[in-house]
């Protein structure tokens, strides 16, 4: 009882003290580094809440993937050189923002303290439908099922987010490799890593993808590990993305969602409504279109972090 | 409110929504050629999906109804395609069947011709803003009408910068910061509304929220998260030069539908999930910031040099008039002014839509072909390019309210509900903002209309499909005035708020 309310002391400060200081580093570095901090610790406050989907997801995406993103990002401005930098904004619009920050702040804790107690919510009627859906993890029973079409149309719009990141590339270069490339690297850390961890990574991603039905895990969190492994072999300059143009590449990226849809409009013809799935091979039809699903975000994402095809790309 | 039944007609606006993003997703591996064929395939269907929805929520008098997986809510989630729903999947397949085969002159792909970097995106972009839009007006659940906000946001946001200039690119950006600061409140919002009531469908919700601190802060989140998207002043900074830097027909389905997915939803919100929450001085507020827009966007559109920020500042006007519906509404829900307010707000969404499409188009087709678009050198562009100018000047009229239009009718509307339910100073509004519309229409004819100076004529041009096009959808914004008021009753279908 006591360990465990210090333990959620020690984190709510943490993390408040790790926010304080990304706004406050000086350093792109030092703001990233700590913004990847803070999403870890915010990874072992869902864990405190028991609830390990999001923590999870929280580890892989809100920490992992957008920290990487944001390296890369900066690696990217740091070589440009001649490239602008937006100036810090002023005195006065800092003290605006300062408020505006604060009085949502005030305004969400009184909310969320003023909220009806116990919470009202579906956890019940999930648990109750379950069977139903021949899966053991609720969370996948919501995003899967109940909620199919919200997690149908998300992994759309990561398609759509891929097009939109092409799109920004010149004239000239876009129908290159996607990313500014990296130079090879046969020792130092980064070669090791990029040889050692993704044996270890695609296990893994395999696994959590695997007992998502029945346990915590499942799609997005497999396609972040799957989609850092691919990165970090990347990163090491050990492997040549296909380019833009390249017809398996973007099969790849489209595959999963162009599943899932077909299958809702099988459920349509044959049950008579968008996703219903067929009885007795609800649990298969779901593995089916998870593990498509998983190649498909783990390309998307990873190539969301790599970014539209540069000019300083090798023709 | 009861939980609700699936309509064999539900189907309809079902596929409505997943076939065009299906397409969407298909069009990346097939490439710019075999999207644009796809795209230009799905038109018809997609406009006969509407018509259908549209034909069977007024002739059943009920809204379509679809429960996805047959799961129904709060479990579940719904797509309830109402009178409004209906109205605006027709508006959107309209417009977009006319941008569509507009762009084929801009962003077609001939056959063994090379894929071109604007090509590969438009056609993609194009339809995910088509599925996007028919998800925001038909979804019934607070999150999917988030995803429906990211689908939007997302193949609008690379629209605007398709042409890859330095300043388009800033401006997609600070759109981006806007939309994704939105994205964020509404979410923020959604999650209060969860807490408060376990469960987010809009149907179930409706009446059952009263005036405790959490739904008042997730009001006043997601509110304001969706007036950034709509661009309703102060919070439209992004519109002008975002609506202005694209190209013609990225412009043209930006104003007339990506600003009207958030509109609707927040409508949703407070005619649907808080209708038992007291909130008429919200509305004031709301309806007072639409009077500003309407004023300041059309003063702001006088004194454009350029043709296209003017054009885009008065969207920043006309989406002022949506907003005057909100207090007439909010008023005495169950009474014939309300019901007229209603129908004047949904006829000024979707006349303004046509209207601003085919003035975007237009003016697109004017600048590509004197090659700037600096209004005080246009003289001579009438006797060189009629049809066009024609365009402008006959969406024109439906965007000043000049009688027989469309906007005439939705302005008439609105502006006998002001009077009825004792709140005049809204239909001086009305009157000043036609005023002024009126300047800045008469500002572009009268210099279009002199015969040129001392600069040599581009050679006439004989008008083509483009031109017919952009004709097409702007006689169209002034027949909705032809049309009998009594078949907008349509919209009614299915409101929610009212008295059972």
């Amino acid at each position: 009882m006591i360990a465990g309310l210090a333990v959620d002391v020690l984190l709510a400060a943490g993390s408040l003290g790790l926010a304080l200081g990304v706004i406050r580093a000086r350093r792109v570095f030092t703001a990233i580094a700590l913004f990847i901090a803070h999403g870890l610790l915010l990874a072992l406050a869902w864990v405190r809440l028991d609830a390990l989907d999001v923590a999870l997801t929280e580890a892989a995406i809100g920490a992992g993937l957008s920290g990487v993103l944001l390296l890369a990002a900066r690696h990217r401005l740091a070589r440009g050189g001649s490239e602008r930098t937006t100036e810090a904004p002023g005195r006065v619009a800092t003290i605006f923002i300062g408020l505006g920050c604060a009085c949502i702040t005030v305004a969400l804790g009184y909310a969320v303290l003023a909220l009806p107690k116990p919470a009202p919510g579906l956890a019940a009627e999930v648990a109750a439908n379950l069977a139903a859906t021949e899966l053991g993890n609720p969370v996948t029973g919501v995003l899967m099922v109940f909620r199919g079409l919200d997690t149908l149309l998300e992994a759309a719009v990561l398609v759509l987010a891929v097009i939109g990141v092409w799109s920004l590339a010149p004239d000239a270069t876009w129908r290159g490799t996607p990313g500014a490339p990296w130079p090879a690297v046969t020792d130092g850390p980064r070669a090791l890593l990029a040889r050692l961890l993704p044996p270890i990574g695609i296990v893994v991603a395999v696994h959590i993808l695997w007992v998502g039905a029945d346990a915590p895990g499942g799609k997005f969190q497999a396609a972040a590990i799957l989609a850092a492994m691919g990165l970090l072999v990347w990163f090491a300059g050990l492997v040549r993305v296909p380019p833009t143009a390249s017809w398996p590449l973007r099969a790849t990226i489209a595959a999963g969602p162009a599943l899932f849809m077909a299958i809702g409009l099988a459920g349509l013809a044959v049950e008579g409504a968008f996703l219903a799935y067929p009885e007795g091979l609800v649990k298969p039809t779901i593995l089916i279109v998870e593990f498509v699903l998983a190649a498909s975000v783990a390309a998307a994402l990873a190539l969301l972090v790599m970014g539209a095809p540069s000019r300083d790309a090798p023709p | 409110m009861p939980p609700l039944a699936a309509t064999g007609s539900g189907l309809l606006p079902m596929l409505a929504v997943v076939l065009p993003v299906l397409a969407m997703v298909v069009a990346l591996p097939l490439g710019a050629r075999g999207a644009e064929r796809m795209t230009i395939a799905l038109l018809l269907p997609g406009f006969l999906l509407a018509l259908g929805t549209a034909i069977a929520v007024q002739s059943s008098g009920a809204p379509a109804i679809h429960l996805l997986g047959h799961w129904s809510p709060p479990l579940g989630l719904a797509f309830r395609a109402d009178g409004l729903a209906a109205a605006m999947l027709l508006a959107a397949a309209i417009v977009i069947a006319a941008v569509a085969l507009f762009a084929r002159g801009g962003f077609g792909v001939r056959s063994g011709a090379p894929e071109t970097r604007t090509a590969f995106a438009f056609w993609p972009l194009l339809l995910a803003l088509w599925g996007g839009i028919n998800l925001a007006v038909v979804a019934n659940d607070l999150f999917t009408l988030y995803v429906a906000l990211e689908l939007l946001t997302f193949a609008a946001m690379p629209l605007v910068c398709l042409e890859g200039k330095r300043e388009t690119i800033e401006a997609a950006l600070r759109y981006l910061m806007f939309a994704l600061l939105g994205s964020v409140l509404y979410l923020l919002g959604v999650a209060l509304i969860y807490g408060s009531a376990g469960t987010l469908d809009i149907t179930l919700l409706s009446g059952r929220l009263g005036l405790e601190a959490p739904v008042i802060v997730a009001a006043a989140l997601m509110t304001a998260g969706l007036l950034a998207k709509t661009a309703l002043l102060p919070l439209h900074l992004w519109l002008p030069s975002a609506h202005a830097g694209a190209p013609a027909a990225a412009s043209a389905v930006l104003s007339a539908l990506v600003v009207k997915g958030s509109f609707v939803i927040l409508v949703r919100l407070w005619f649907g999930v808080l209708a038992a929450t007291p909130s008429l001085p919200a509305m004031q507020i709301l309806a007072g910031l639409g009077a500003a827009a309407i004023l300041l966007g059309s003063a702001a559109a006088l004194a454009q040099p350029r043709l296209k920020l003017l054009v885009a500042y008065s969207t920043v006007a006309q989406i002022g008039y949506l907003f005057l519906m909100f207090p007439l509404v909010a008023g005495m829900p169950d009474s014939e002014t309300a019901a007229k307010a209603w129908t004047g707000g949904s006829v000024q969404a979707i006349s303004h839509a046509f209207a601003k499409a085919a003035m975007f188009l237009a003016v697109g087709l004017m600048a590509a072909r004197v090659g700037h678009d600096r209004i005080a050198d246009l003289a001579g562009t009438a006797r060189h390019m009629p049809v066009p100018l024609l365009t402008f000047g006959l969406a024109g009229l439906t965007l000043m309210g000049v009688p027989p239009s469309g906007g005439f009718a939705a302005k008439w509307l609105l502006l006998s509900a002001a009077i009825e339910a004792g709140q005049w100073w809204w239909a001086l509004v009305v009157l000043g903002g036609g005023l002024l519309t009126g300047g800045y229409v008469y500002r572009v004819l009268s210099v279009s209309l002199t015969s040129s100076g001392a600069l040599a004529p581009p050679a006439p041009q004989p008008p083509g499909t483009p031109d017919a096009i952009a004709l097409g959808l702007a006689v169209l914004s002034v027949a909705l005035g032809f049309v009998p008021l009594a078949s907008f009753g349509l919209v009614q279908v299915g409101r929610m708020g009212l008295a059972p």
